[in-house]
């Protein structure tokens, strides 16, 4: 029995587990300790028009149960992600969703235009919410009319389904996901990593050279389980969810919450194998807890007989 | 091939104040390469704290199927590390990284091995393995205090070593670059702290000179763009290495420091 076989518009994955942009570069590295093929899907690196050196290092600084980023959307650029990354990648059985990202519309366009025609790219993820770069960029993952037009502007060039990545770096996330719903987005990932910040305790000053990070790993969970339990219950779109995930018990969390798939981040700089334990381990789990099949679980925590399953305080 | 193992500890011993040499059994040891190559640690089985800890790989023992590392107990991380005990089992990723080129020297020539703190450990098992190939082996050690000193008899017993220490505590007063001018050798092989490898760069770009960078890292493979270092050629470009994948040992000159 096939408990984990999941479509999603422009996705049909082997199971819902993939890693999350940015923490498995182009898939080169992982593809030393197992098949690519046995991941529900690749989200690749974000790619922007230009090639970028990023920020200075400093670049992670670990926190409780956690780490701070800021890498600075490092990549080779668009024509070098077309030429080499995406070819290499083909070898494999797995659909691959491209995070394109920019400080300009015109950037994410063009990225989004040209990225989208290679065969392998199922998907595009917009990423209108990186924190570690200054120019621009900002405004788009946080007004919502701003956020709206760009997914318009990308759904009007992009031959393939277009999912937009959240910050939860603002005040209202579910009227973010409802800006980008109307724009056309035909999916939501989330979520992008919270600003923080962490200082020396010798020197007193801060850890990162580019003074914040984007913080990630399990202290990031609950707030990722809630914000996708709130905007699951608004939008009728689907939701890839993401922060801290480290098990197939985050995994169910994340389909109660309202996620239709998971990606993995953090966890795979810990364990590179981390993905395939979880894919193995989620049938099992599965099948425990009784369920036929993963989509059972999705938004039980507040679809169950039309009421929340559990009343707040 | 880099692995993933549970290694059994087979000992642990403080060595000097604060600084522990922990040996364990793995059968990634046949991966080993070079010397100068390191693990990538987890402290503790829990998800805090998260990241694992790059440590370097000080000697090894392929028929035994065992390696040492030395390190100091610092944060949280190596704390949770100097507490484990003989049995207990540890969670390395490596062997990681490139190490130092014993091919860069021939037997009859003189290699300078210099270390500085928690830099001296890689260079164990390099002068084991320059030693054995003829070459002539000068070590020259810096530290901070007499009570951070390690390893000078090992040292010893593979060639000429000269201790420095900041506070004159013990050996010659000073920084290794002291010592250094009253050597002779072709070819210089060094791991310790920035400032270090810096001075040690200015002052000999005329030798042959292989330098152990350190940079804090996420995945310590190659994949999060953590530890990454710009290129001497294209300093404000879009070039780069990875400290944990290209490194961590880059010949002088070949990225900024
Ligand atoms: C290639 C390489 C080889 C190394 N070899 C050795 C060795 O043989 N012996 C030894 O004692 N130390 C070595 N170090 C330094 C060692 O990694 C740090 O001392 C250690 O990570 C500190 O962890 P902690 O838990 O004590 O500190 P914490 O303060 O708890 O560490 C917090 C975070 O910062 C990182 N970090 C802190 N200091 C350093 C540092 N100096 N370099 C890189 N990351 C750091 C940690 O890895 C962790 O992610 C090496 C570093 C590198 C990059
Ligand atoms: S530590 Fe991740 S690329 Fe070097």
């Amino acid at each position: 029995m096939n408990r984990l076989h999941v479509e999603l518009p422009g996705l049909k994955l082997k199971n819902p587990i993939m890693p999350a942009s940015g923490c498995f570069g182009f898939g080169r590295e992982y593809s030393q300790f197992y098949d690519l093929s046995k991941l529900g899907a690749i989200m690749i690196k974000a790619t922007t028009v230009e090639p970028r050196f990023g920020n200075p290092t400093p670049r992670v600084a670990e926190t409780d149960a956690g780490m701070l980023n800021a890498i600075g959307l490092q990549n080779p650029g668009l024509k070098k992600v077309i030429s080499e990354e995406l070819p290499w990648l083909s070898q494999y059985d797995v659909p691959i969703i491209a995070n394109v990202a920019g400080s300009l519309e015109e950037d994410y366009v063009s990225v989004a235009r040209e990225i989208s025609k290679a065969g392998n790219v199922h998907a595009l993820e917009l990423n209108i919410s990186c924190p570690n770069v200054k120019t621009g960029g900002i405004a788009f993952g946080t007004i919502p009319e701003v956020a709206k037009q760009l997914t318009r502007k990308v759904k009007e060039v992009s031959r393939v389904p277009v999912y937009v990545k959240l910050s939860p770096n603002v005040t209202n996330i579910v009227e973010m996901a409802k800006a980008v719903e109307d724009g056309g987005a035909d999916g939501l990932t989330m979520i992008n990593t919270l600003v923080g910040m962490r200082l020396d305790l010798k020197t007193g000053k801060p850890i990162l050279a580019n003074i914040t990070g984007g913080l990630s790993g399990p202290a990031i969970k609950p707030v990722a389980i809630r914000m996708i339990y709130e905007v699951s219950q608004a939008v009728s779109i689907p939701i890839i969810g993401m922060g801290g995930v480290q098990s197939a018990e985050d995994v169910i969390e994340y389909f109660y919450a309202g996620a239709s798939a998971v990606a993995v981040g953090t966890a795979n700089f810990v364990d590179p194998l981390v993905c395939p334990t979880i894919i193995e381990e989620l049938p099992v789990l599965l099948k425990k807890l009784g369920f036929e099949h993963i989509s059972e679980c999705r938004g039980r925590s507040w679809n169950q007989h039309g009421q929340l399953a559990y009343h707040r305080a | 091939m880099i692995q993933k193992e549970f290694c059994p500890i087979i000992s642990q011993t403080e060595i000097a104040e604060d600084i522990f040499e922990l040996t364990v059994k793995a059968c990634l040891v046949s991966q080993i390469k070079q010397p100068g190559q390191f693990v990538h640690i987890k402290a503790a089985n829990a998800l805090d704290p998260l990241l694992r800890r790059p440590i370097s790989i000080s000697s090894f023992d392929q028929e035994n199927e065992q390696f040492t590392m030395i390190y100091r107990k610092e944060g949280r991380g190596t704390s949770l590390l100097a507490k484990m005990e003989p049995g207990m089992e540890l969670d390395i990723l490596g062997p990681l990284g490139n190490g130092f080129p014993i091919e860069e020297v021939s037997s009859e020539e003189t290699a300078l091995l210099v270390g500085g703190g928690i830099g001296v450990p890689p260079l164990f098992e390099l002068s084991k393995q320059l030693v054995a190939k003829g070459v002539n082996v000068i070590h020259v050690l810096g530290f901070q205090t007499e009570s951070a000193v390690f390893y000078e008899q090992e040292f010893l017993k593979n060639g000429e070593t000269y201790v420095t220490t900041v506070d004159g505590t013990y050996g010659i007063q000073g920084f290794v670059t002291d010592v250094m001018g009253n050597l002779r050798f072709e070819c210089i092989y060094a791991c310790g702290p920035t400032s270090m490898l810096k001075a040690l760069e200015q002052h000999y770009s005329d030798k042959k000179l292989f330098l152990s960078l350190e940079e804090r890292m996420g995945c310590g493979i190659g994949a999060c763009f953590a530890c990454v270092c710009r290129l001497a050629d294209d300093p404000s470009g879009v070039s780069y290495k990875k400290v944990c994948s290209d490194g961590p040992v880059f010949r002088a000159g070949e990225v900024l420091i």
